[in-house]
């Protein structure tokens, strides 16, 4: 497994973690009130599962197993790829901040950042998405 | 394919048709009972976790690099746990979400605590069960 892919699919089990954390907290508050104030993390919690689970698990599974060139840097453009990854995670921390209380202009950045990264890592991934021996 | 993988996969099938059908349950326009309108959080859950998560937990116990030669996949047990977990807990959360709306402080208001209770526990075994196979070559 490369680096890169090691790297994300680790990130992806940590948000793994915190996301089931706040949505077990969550749904405890649900039936056995805690603190109302719980509710205000289920943004965070979407968004952790969403993208910083689901999605960068299967960018990371993506780098790794997509077929590889034969010629040239095996795994394509690398360094868009580590982009990628880099731009989802800062903008995945950028857009929770708002539950500390981040201005509007973070989440938006935040949101722009996780739009990159989907870009990029579709231009990255695009050429080796190919039958074999092509 | 291992046991549980099967197991994995073939529960996440079920809980995709499960889902679909209590989504079209929830458009119909007739005049359902209150409990089945108080389920739309928990057929979100029933996609994101019964299925795609669980889809997940099953081919990255199959696929993701041997842990060791004497164990391959790490720990079965903690492989069932989180199995475990995570379907008695979203089995658990339908009739505590539905028990809520006729007695929101009633019998099933233990149920929704011990469904995040077993969700926790499963991600949590599926997480240590994993971390050690992700690894360079």
């Amino acid at each position: 497994m490369p680096r890169l892919s090691v790297l994300a699919i680790r990130a992806s089990l940590l948000y793994l973690a915190a996301g089931f954390t706040l949505g077990a907290l969550i749904l405890w508050n649900k039936g056995a009130a805690l603190d109302p104030g719980l509710w205000r993390w289920l943004t965070v919690h979407r968004e952790m599962l969403l993208l910083g689970w689901m999605a960068q698990l299967a960018m990371g599974v993506a780098y790794w197993i997509l077929p590889r060139f034969s010629q040239g840097p095996p795994r394509g453009m690398a360094p868009l790829a580590c982009l990628a990854i880099a731009s989802l995670n800062a903008g995945i921390l950028l857009t929770v901040s708002s539950i500390v209380g981040a201005p509007g202009t973070a989440i938006a950045a935040g949101r722009a950042l996780e739009l990159f990264a989907a870009i990029a890592f579709a231009v990255h991934a695009w050429p080796r998405v190919r039958a074999f021996g092509a | 394919m291992p046991t549980l993988t099967r197991w994995m996969i073939r529960a996440s099938l079920l809980w995709l048709a499960a889902g679909v059908l209590l989504q079209l349950g929830l458009s119909l326009r007739w005049p359902s009972p209150p409990w089945l309108s108080a389920l739309s959080p928990f057929a979100i859950h029933i996609f994101t976790l019964g299925w795609l998560t669980q889809l997940i937990f099953g081919m990255v116990y199959w696929m993701f690099p041997k842990a060791s030669l004497e164990r391959p996949r790490g720990s079965p047990s903690l492989g069932w746990i989180a199995f475990v977990g995570l379907n008695a807990g979203l089995v658990l959360r339908g009739f505590g979400e539905a028990g809520l709306v006729p007695a929101p402080s009633g019998t099933w208001g233990w149920a929704l605590p011990l469904a995040a209770t077993l969700h926790w526990i499963a991600g949590m075994a599926f997480i240590a069960n994993t971390w050690g196979r992700v690894r360079e070559r």
